[in-house]
Formats: structure tokens, C-alpha cells, sequence
């Protein structure tokens, strides 16, 4: 298996090439977001006359109970529950990966320390972890709301790469690298990180989805973002009282959250499908009537 | 006489795992001597990788290298020196060479990375310095159009090219001693012979000596100096080619010169030695061989014996050194006679 051929797999792949020109019209209007939306999404427009009024020409997605304009706080929303998710998802993989490679890795004692803190870590219900923290420490910010996800999402990637580090550390050119005289960490970064990540890669594309859904989740019980600051959750959050006059303020947010998480869970499926497959393809090229 | 280069000197490497104490090398000791290629032989779990691994102390948990082990290599003890200085010796003074190609390269780097690494480890030449390495290593082992094919990933090379480039970054230093685990294996004939060919090749060039593992004694025939054969964790018996070829000893190596098949012989079915190794966890007493002996008698079970000198240079691990008379009365091996049925 090797990078092109997974990338050949990939751009075949009908899923991923909506998945991925669904998510990068997301990413632009996030990165865009200034120039496209129309209003300032903290902008009370006119208490009096533009209070949840429906949809119109002048606001397409209507106007919430403080008369700000739907369209533009979803499109500034963006920007907040993508780099909440993106970096929580980063930093989590990142050290998730870490932790995973280097039980894996130097075994032993180390691994079995290790792996009991992440047995302990799995034990506890992540979530109400989560409400209870968040209710303890009282108003938080958005950089301390990603740390948070963060710390409760490195679990898995670090199970999984311990796993595949576990294969990995005894391939021969893991063996034929330290023969060769390489110092150990520089064996762990050379030679085993690089064939471990895909599993991560995989598990954080995934992982993206879900906390996204995780943060509209706490926002809309109130202690994720905080207003006035626009996510998709606090949007859902200001129509959750009445979801029966003024729909639009559930259904449009609602529907950006389907979109991602449904574009981020298929490009997953569809890279952990081309992955595998090399993986199966590269065992066959080891067949000797192929070489 | 100057002293060897390489000196194991009653090596033991024991593996403690759950099903108790695998005593996979069980005090073993060779010298190998400047220039020269020996040969270890063996059928597979009798030591020899184990023996290898030891020798660069690759051995990891539950693997450990008993007390009372030495390796003496260029007058230093492999066994006692500091992390940092066998890290010098491997892949510098020692490379080693392995028995897969298709696994011994790392799939995500370019071959020139991964032999300019090597320079790059054990020197301090600059990046540019060690891709010109690279290249200038690449035309030594005869890889044609050396500066493309060194910006090529392995799964792009066919198995011959890619043991070439094994042999490359084992050689990047210059090393004296070259480790060679079963380095044809895993090839079709026509490229074992030109491997072989190579190794031969470069080490008459190099001065390089050449600790050669093999399972085939046809490649011991052509390449090796002396012979050391294996059996159950232990040296058997050990002699110059010519005279194990016509002279071997042991009944084990009788057992294997018998089962090479042999070009011109009759289309019989090719001689094997019945049963199996015993498992290192449990190495039988007295001879490890007995159960699948044609000679054995009493005090193969119950006197371990030691490696008789029988010739100059030439050593067996077997009694028939002090009775020679017995290797009239042969007979079934026990192993053959529980698997009556199926033989």
C-alpha cells in the first residue's frame, strides 16, 4: 500500500467527492464568513418589528427572539463549531497517538501503567464527566471547552495505535532499524509513528462528527458556547422554547449539523475502506508469483 | 595466531514466557576470524536467528541473555558495553542482513532515505552527502540507474532489487562483520545465486567477514569456509566445509547432507529425519538428538554429551566420538517408531 494508490482509491470513491465538496463549501463559508453573511450575527436588528419572523427574501433563514438575522449567526456558527471540533479532534488524536505509541512501544512496565490509566479513563461516563465539570468551573470559554472535549476524546485513538504499534514494533525494519544503531526514540518517530497513524487518521475523521454533535449537544443544554456567541448548538438552544412557531431556528442549524456530520462519517468509512483494502492489496503483493 | 574477530563464548539466551523457560540458545560458542565466511546451519527453531540477535543484543522481553554469557568483538565485550556504544557498533562495525526484503524495508520511506539514514546515524554528513552515499551504495550492489531508483519507495522494487538495497544500507559503513540471516530465503533460485554472488563479491572486496544463516547447506557448500551446525539450541558440531561435506559426524548432519536432493541422484523420494525439535521450553536430558537417532543407545539418555574433538578443527556433540563401533548397530529412531503408522 502506498500514498498514491490510497489517494487513487479516494478521488474513485463517489462518497468521498461529495463528502468532500460538501465539507469544503462548510470550510469556506466558516473562513469566509465576514464577507458572506449578510448581518452581524450579534446585531439586534430591530427589537420591536423583526423579533422570529419566518423566513423572507430579506432574512432566508428568519430571525430569532433577540432579531438577529439566523442566516448570518449559522454561517458565523460555522466557524465556532468546526474550530471547537477540528482542534479538539487534533489535539486529541495528536495526543492520543503519542500515549498509544509509546506503551506500544516500550512495553512492559510502561505500557501496562499506561494502558490501566486509559482502562480508567473508558470507565467513567464521558459526558456527565463533562456537565459536571463544566457546572463546577462555572463559565467557560471556547479554548477551555475544546480542551475539555479533547481530554475526554484521546481514549480511543491512543487503544488503537497502541494496537497497531504492537504489530508494527516487531516488523523487520523496526528490528533492521535498531541493527543499524538508531537511538530508540528515533526508531518510535521514524520508523513506527508513520506506519501507526492510519488507524488514527481514520478513528479522528470519525471523531470530527461526533464532536460536533458533542458541542450542539452542550450548547444546547446551555454550557457549551455561551452567548451571544453564535454555534450551531446555541442557535437550537435560543429556538428550543418554541420549536413549534418558530421552526427555522431547529430545522436550518439542525441541517448543517446532519450535512457534516454525515459528510465527516462518510469520508471516514471511505478512507478506513481504502486503507484496509491496501492493506489486503499489499499482503497479496507479497504473494511470490506477483514479485 | 591473532585473536578472532567475533568470540561467543557460552552464549545463552533464555525466553521466559508462560509456558515456562524457552531455552532457545543454550551455550553456544563460535569464533568467526577475519575475512572469513562461517556458516551456521540448522532447521528452523534450533537457535541460530536467536544466536544472531544476541550477538547486536536485539533481544527484547521476555528475551534475556543469561549471566555467564560473553561476546568478544574487536576486543570489547558486545554483552557488557553501554547503550550508547553498541548503538555504535550496530549497523557500524556489525550490520546485519534479514532473512525478508519485502519486510525489511520501512514502506513509507524512499530506498535512498533509508540507506542515506544509515550514513546520516553513524556520521556526521550532511544531508546532501548522505543522498550522494546513497546513490554511490546503490551502483556498488549493482542496481542499475542508481539516482532514479533511489527516489523510489520499496513496494517499487522487485524482491532481488530490494535485498540489494538491504545489503546496500548494511554495507554503508564498511562494517567487519556482516550478519547474514537467511539472506536468499525468500528468493527464487536464480536471484539466491546472484545475491550470493554479490555477498561474495563485495566482502572479497570489502574485507568484510561474514557470519552466513542458512537452513541450506548448498549455500553453505559455496560460500562457506567453516561450518557450524545447530541442533536444539546447541552447536553440534562445527568443521571446515570440505570436511563436514565428507566427513560429517554427528548423525544430525548426516541426517541433513542426506536430505539435500542432489542433481543426477535417483528420482527417490529425498531422505528426511523423522519427528520434530523438541520444544525449547523442555530440551530433553542427556542427547537433544536421541529420539530421532539411528544410533542412539543408554548413555545417550543419560549423559549430556560434551563437543568431542575429533579432528583438527572438527568437533561433534555425539558419544559415537567414544564408541565408534556403535554406528554398526543402526535402527529406528524412536520418533519413527510412534509415528509407525504413518511412515
Amino acid at each position: 500500500m502506498d500514498g498514491a494508490s490510497v489517494r487513487r482509491r479516494l478521488v474513485r470513491d463517489t462518497r468521498v467527492r461529495i463528502a468532500l465538496v460538501v465539507l469544503a463549501v462548510i470550510a469556506l463559508s466558516a473562513i469566509l464568513a465576514p464577507h458572506i453573511a449578510p448581518y452581524d450575527p450579534k446585531q439586534q436588528l430591530d427589537i420591536t418589528h423583526l423579533n422570529g419572523q419566518p423566513p423572507s427574501l430579506a432574512h432566508p433563514f428568519g430571525t430569532d427572539p433577540f432579531s438577529r438575522d439566523v442566516l448570518s449567526r449559522l454561517i458565523f456558527g460555522t466557524r465556532v463549531s468546526l474550530a471547537i471540533a477540528l482542534s479538539a479532534v487534533a489535539i486529541a488524536m495528536t495526543f492520543g497517538t503519542l500515549f498509544g505509541a509509546i506503551a506500544g512501544y516500550v512495553g512492559g512496565t510502561v505500557d501496562a501503567v499506561l494502558m490501566r490509566i486509559v482502562d480508567a479513563a473508558f470507565s467513567i461516563p464521558t459526558l456527565l464527566l463533562l456537565i459536571v465539570v463544566i457546572a463546577l468551573w462555572g463559565d467557560i470559554g471556547i479554548v477551555s471547552l475544546t480542551l475539555l472535549i479533547a481530554s475526554i476524546g484521546w481514549f480511543t485513538v491512543s487503544r488503537l495505535v497502541r494496537a497497531e504499534t504492537l504489530v508494527v514494533r516487531n516488523a523487520d525494519y523496526v528490528v533492521a532499524a535498531r541493527a543499524l544503531g538508531m537511538p530508540g526514540w528515533r526508531v518510535l518517530v521514524r520508523h513506527v509513528l508513520p506506519n501507526v497513524v492510519a488507524p488514527a487518521i481514520i478513528a479522528s475523521t470519525l471523531a470530527v462528527g461526533n464532536v460536533i454533535l458533542l458541542e450542539a449537544g452542550l450548547s444546547f443544554l446551555g454550557i457549551g458556547v455561551r452567548p451571544p456567541t453564535p454555534s450551531w448548538g446555541s442557535i437550537i438552544q435560543d429556538g428550543s422554547e418554541r420549536v413549534s412557531d418558530l421552526w427555522w431556528l431547529t430545522v436550518f442549524p439542525g441541517l448543517a449539523i446532519l450535512i457534516t456530520v454525515f459528510a465527516c462519517n462518510a469520508l471516514g468509512d471511505a478512507l478506513r475502506d481504502a486503507l484496509d483494502s491496501g492493506q489486503l492489496l499489499s499482503s497479496f503483493d507479497d504473494a511470490p508469483l506477483s514479485s | 595466531m591473532t585473536p578472532p574477530l567475533l568470540e561467543i563464548d557460552n552464549l545463552r539466551t533464555w525466553f521466559y514466557t508462560d509456558s515456562g523457560v524457552a531455552r532457545s540458545v543454550d551455550g553456544v560458542s563460535m569464533r568467526v576470524d577475519a575475512g572469513e565466511t562461517l556458516g551456521v546451519v540448522g532447521e528452523s527453531g534450533c537457535g541460530k536467528s536467536v544466536t544472531a540477535l544476541s550477538i547486536l543484543r536485539l533481544i527484547r522481553a521476555p528475551g534475556r541473555i543469561e549471566p555467564g554469557s560473553a561476546i568478544r568483538f574487536e576486543g570489547k565485550d558486545l554483552l557488557t558495553l553501554a547503550e550508547a556504544d553498541i548503538r555504535h557498533v550496530r549497523g557500524n562495525r556489525i550490520a546485519m542482513v534479514f532473512q525478508e526484503p519485502m519486510t525489511a524495508l520501512n514502506p513509507v520511506f524512499t530506498v535512498g532515505d533509508q540507506i542515506a539514514e544509515v550514513a546520516r546515524i553513524h556520521t556526521d554528513m550532511s544531508r546532501k552527502e548522505a543522498a550522494a552515499k546513497a546513490v554511490e551504495m546503490l551502483r556498488l550492489v549493482g542496481i542499475p540507474d542508481p539516482e532514479r531508483r533511489a527516489t523510489e519507495y520499496p513496494h517499487q522494487l522487485s524482491g532481488g532489487m530490494r535485498q540489494r538495497i538491504v545489503i546496500a544500507m548494511a554495507l554503508v559503513m564498511n562494517p567487519a562483520l556482516l550478519i547474514a540471516d537467511e539472506p536468499t530465503t525468500a528468493l527464487d533460485v536464480t536471484i539466491q545465486a546472484q545475491i550470493l554472488e554479490l555477498l561474495a563479491d563485495l566482502t572479497r572486496r570489502l574485507g568484510t567477514s561474514i557470519l552466513l544463516i542458512t537452513h541450506d547447506l548448498g549455500v553453505v557448500a559455496e560460500n562457506c569456509t567453516r561450518v557450524i551446525v545447530m541442533y536444539a539450541g546447541e552447536v553440534v558440531e562445527e568443521a571446515t566445509t570440505s570436511d563436514l561435506f565428507r566427513h560429517a559426524h554427528h548423525p544430525y548432519t548426516e541426517g541433513l547432507l542426506g536430505a539435500m536432493p542432489r542433481v543426477g541422484g535417483h528420482a527417490e523420494r529425498l531422505a528426511t529425519i523423522p519427528g520434530t525439535v523438541p520444544a525449547p521450553t523442555n530440551w530433553p536430558a542427556g542427547c537433544r538428538f536421541r529420539e530421532r537417532c539411528e544410533y542412539a543407545w543408554e548413555r545417550c539418555e543419560q549423559e549430556h554429551p560434551p563437543l568431542y574433538q575429533i579432528g583438527e578443527g572438527h568437533v561433534s556433540r555425539c558419544h559415537l566420538a567414544v564408541e565408534p563401533e556403535r554406528r554398526a548397530n543402526r535402527h529406528v529412531p524412536i520418533a519413527a517408531q510412534v509415528g509407525a503408522g504413518a511412515a
